[in-house]
């Protein structure tokens, strides 16, 4: 009996809990955040976290998968990741690395090797693939310009503003 | 035994180097009809499906290779209204095409450092060499001009150098060899990719993760990863979401190495030291009648989309 009793009150709590956390938790969530770890090229996004939570509807895992929040609901993460809880850290840098593709780090997952995460895609893609695909599906921008700002940098890179060709090339053979 | 034919060919009639190194792999392997490429090279898997044309990689590309000013800025994107080529000031382009869905698809062409390169087997002075991180690269010291490998490469990449008359070169992407790979880092155009359509790793990583995206997508991508078998294997593969002939993929490539069918060419590659200007003339002619084939072909395929 005692354990059918501890039991339920364990549920009811866990159910009072989702109840709670889920708005709480986007609400206690930033209002506004600095993406500034990649700024080279273009200058830091200052991302309106506040906004996007209402556009995703309060829920988290829109953007979180199983970090945060509401419950996981992308099936790649579902089959494991069902009853994870939050995880210690939920910024997109916890998880997604900015050197995806040096050595160093692919080694790593060479050596821990799970078909789930080897894939897992670096932190300037993670931002791009779920920012762009939303804004795409919702008639945000997606211009690269709409959301930061191109830096001198940026601008040499591209040869473009003060950078851009002077009186064109044509005269250049296409070399085949 | 065509492959056979052009192993004692080069062995004969140029000594050693990366060609007969390569070559002689494929005997150790034993019943391997095929090299089938270096256990760990390194390759990059490009799914067509996230790219969304910003030509960031080109711009990359561009400043990493010291190459010359473009026509028109990389932000601009009139030049998707042409199909665009490598050439010697591009080693990479992006184009457009518009496809049976409902949104057009964008491709980034650059060379695809082939496991058993066609460039490489066609060059009577080795001046190409297969790299064991999957690199082909190029010597243009050695390089005579001869542009055999323009015409031996399936996928049109080497492109000549008209603008230095006295050592005239081949110019292609050489997987940022110098500068990045053999240090085991990406490709500059990886590197600067917004959304990762292009993954850098080992080849036969690349080739599950390729798979795998597909069988957890299945609605979204086709059923073929396009370089895991096509001539033999290249280093660069790639994943689409609408078959491959209707974003400029040549798909009757067929899986065995080039080499087999440049037979023809190589035949005629002796002779080269005896009536030199001749042959010059012939290679034109050859290359030419290439364009223009694919010209024609181009203009049907446009004619029926
Ligand atoms: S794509 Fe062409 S140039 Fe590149 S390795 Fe293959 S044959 Fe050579
Ligand atoms: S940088 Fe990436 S998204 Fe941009 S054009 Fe190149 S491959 Fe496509």
């Amino acid at each position: 009996m005692i354990q059918k009793n501890k039991y339920l009150i364990g549920v009811i709590a866990l159910l009072a809990l989702a109840l709670f956390t889920v708005p709480c938790l986007a609400m206690e969530g930033p209002d506004s955040i600095e993406l500034d770890s990649l700024a080279e090229l273009y200058e830091p996004v200052q991302f309106d976290h506040i906004m996007h939570v209402e556009a995703a509807g309060d829920d988290c895992s829109v953007c979180h998968h199983h970090t945060t929040g509401t419950p996981v609901q992308d099936e790649n993460c579902i089959g494991c990741h069902a009853n994870s809880g939050e995880a210690d850290e939920v910024a997109c840098s916890a998880c997604h690395p900015a050197n995806r593709f040096q050595a160093d780090y692919l080694n790593k997952i060479d050596e821990n090797y799970r078909l789930n995460h080897v894939d897992k895609v670096g932190l300037k893609a993670a931002y791009h693939i779920k920012c762009m695909g939303c804004h795409e599906e919702n008639d945000a921008p997606t211009g690269c310009q709409d959301c930061h700002t191109r830096t001198e940098a940026g601008d040499k890179m591209f040869r473009s503003g003060k950078y851009a060709p002077k009186g064109g090339n044509k005269s250049r053979k296409s070399g085949h | 035994m065509k492959v056979f034919n052009r192993r004692n060919f080069l062995k004969g009639g140029v000594a050693g180097g990366a060609a007969a190194t390569l070559l002689s792999k494929s005997k150790d392997a034993g019943a391997a009809k095929s090299f089938g490429g270096y256990p760990n090279s390194m390759g990059v898997l490009v799914d067509l499906t996230r790219c969304v044309g910003c030509r960031s990689c080109e711009a990359a590309c561009n400043k990493e290779q010291g190459l010359p000013a473009p026509d028109l800025p990389f932000d601009d994107t009139s030049v998707f209204e042409e199909k665009r080529r490598t050439s010697e000031g591009a080693y990479t382009v992006v184009n457009k095409y518009d496809t049976s869905k409902d949104h057009p698809l964008f491709r980034k062409i650059q060379c695809n450092h082939c496991n058993e390169p066609a460039c490489l087997t066609s060059c009577f002075v080795n001046a190409y060499k297969k790299t064991p991180e999957g690199a082909v690269t190029y010597d243009p010291t050695v390089c005579v001009g001869c542009r055999t490998c323009m015409v031996a490469c399936p996928f049109y990449v080497p492109a000549y150098s008209y603008s230095s008359v006295i050592n005239p070169v081949v110019k292609k992407c050489v997987f940022c060899y110098d500068t990045r790979l053999k240090f085991g880092r990406p490709p500059a155009c990886v590197e600067s990719c917004p959304k990762e359509v292009l993954s850098f790793g080992k080849r036969k990583d690349l080739i599950k993760i390729a798979h795998q995206r597909i069988r957890s997508k299945p609605d979204l991508y086709v059923n073929h990863v396009y370089g895991e078998k096509e001539v033999g294997g290249t280093s660069w593969m790639y994943l689409s979401s609408v078959p491959f002939d209707e974003v400029g993929f040549d798909t009757h490539l067929g899986n065995q190495p080039i080499i087999s069918y440049v037979k023809e060419f190589l035949t005629i590659v002796p002779m080269v030291l005896t009536i030199w200007p001749a042959l010059f003339a012939g290679f034109h002619l050859l290359a030419n009648r290439k364009d223009s084939k694919k010209n024609e072909k181009q203009s049907i395929t446009n004619g029926e989309g």
